[in-house]
């Protein structure tokens, strides 16, 4: 399994890996928003925690449809079915390491995107935490998705309209946290709720992701 | 005890059944070669036997973990070298030693070449010395040898006739002739369904399979 792990991480880098598109997408989508809305502190502050989540489900969703569609047109799907490891932990490991080249850099790089934004200075823990929380439970419903389009043709759209609504929970409760950060309250019940709604996620979808991925090799 | 034994199966493609009624059993040193015509139900077959997909009637005996299959993708990431390729294989099926199947399948010159810049008849050489880097005693193969030369065919051909020797047993796909001798051919022509017996969806998984 750490053989996959390793395997994914050093495509995701080589060329035409995709490693950075989703950091790229976001910093892009940060500077854009101030144009769009102007560049009042007061108004981009207000929007900032929404903005920042609804870029990191973007960003995500751009190389979603990659986890698992290169392996099902090369082949390796095939073998990794036959393979010792369980199908479940492929799903894991695939989603993991979707996680540590999108979600990972988004975590890192969203102290400086907040600041883009006009974010509080006191915010930004929170900004951090929540994002750390919450994104392993957008690659892993991602792989989810992707599991369940792989084999179709023009998949990623399809992958789009199933994902995203799955995302709203996250999307709420990561913002919801940001956002009492920034007013200082109290920020314990959406942060526990974001919590919960990640390790629900991170305990069910590799079984259900299993099964899709079983169905779509007959 | 024999590693593979199938007791009158019945496979379906796209919710139509291909071919139905098969028993066959495979012992250590043993090598079946599949013919028929195109779209008989051969690389159907060969997938139920490898487990992607389940036997719409009849059964698959295999032992657990013994199943290497190879079909027309040879699962290659064209960013990885030769021996990356190799290697992940190797890990993943929990072994090590790459450096027999290298030097079997005759690769020894294109190690540090990228996948990508391999030729089609290169790449399935690599795709069939993932075969041995798996350890497993049962190869599964669908047309193992296309794109392959001559020579590779000859290469190949001895691969399998040393994992034979070695106690495995091989069940294949091919029109064209190894030259193994003692290969029994089964011929699927006369297992083929009768149709106006076309399988009804069985519910909502098979109708959306």
């Amino acid at each position: 399994m750490i053989a996959l792990l390793l395997r994914d991480l050093t495509l995701a880098t080589r060329a035409g890996g995709g490693f950075g598109l989703g950091l790229a997408f976001f910093l892009i989508l940060c500077t854009l928003v101030p144009f769009g809305v102007g560049p009042q502190g007061g108004t981009l502050a207000l929007i900032a925690p929404g903005i920042l989540w609804v870029g990191a489900l973007l960003a995500c969703l751009l190389s979603l449809d990659r986890i698992f569609a290169l392996d099902h047109e090369d082949g390796s799907l095939d073998l990794l079915a036959t393979a010792p490891i369980p199908l479940e932990g492929v799903v894991a490991i695939k989603a993991a390491a979707h996680w540590l080249t999108t979600g990972l850099p988004l975590v890192v790089a969203a102290p400086l995107f907040g600041l883009l934004l006009h974010l509080p200075a006191t915010a930004t823990p929170w900004l951090v935490l929540s994002m750390l929380i919450g994104t392993p439970a957008l690659s892993m419903l991602g792989a989810f998705g992707a599991a369940i389009t792989v084999g179709l043709r023009r998949g990623g759209l399809l992958l789009s309209l199933l994902v995203l609504p799955l995302y709203i929970p996250t999307l709420i409760f990561g913002a919801e946290v940001i956002r009492r950060g920034a007013e200082g309250g109290s920020t314990v019940t959406p942060l526990a709720f974001l919590a919960g709604i990640t390790a629900a996620v991170l305990a069910l979808m590799p079984f259900a992701a299993a099964a899709a991925l079983r169905v779509n090799l007959r | 005890m024999s590693l593979v034994a199938v007791r009158d199966l019945a496979v379906a493609r796209g919710g139509m059944r291909a071919v139905e009624g098969v028993s066959f059993s495979l012992d250590r040193g043993e090598a079946l070669i599949l013919r028929g015509p195109n779209g008989v139900g051969k690389t159907t077959l060969l997938r139920t036997v490898a487990g992607l997909q389940p036997p719409v009637a009849g059964e698959v005996v295999v032992g657990d973990d013994s199943v290497a299959y190879a079909a027309h993708a040879d699962g290659l990431k064209s960013a990885l070298s030769v021996t990356e390729n190799l290697r992940f294989w190797a890990r993943v099926f929990g072994r090590t030693d790459i450096d027999a199947a290298i030097a079997a399948m005759n690769l020894g010159g294109l190690l540090e070449r990228p996948a990508a810049s391999l030729s089609a008849g290169q790449k399935r050489r690599l795709g069939l010395a993932r075969l041995l880097v798996t350890g497993r005693p049962v190869w599964v193969l669908d047309e193992p040898t296309v794109s392959l030369d001559a020579d590779s065919v000859g290469l190949f051909a001895a691969v399998l006739r040393a994992h034979l020797a070695g106690g495995g047993a091989a069940l294949m796909a091919t029109h064209i002739d190894l030259g193994l001798g003692e290969a029994r051919v089964l011929d699927l022509t006369p297992y083929r369904a009768k149709p106006g017996k076309a399988e009804t969806p069985a519910g909502f998984n098979e109708a959306f399979a």
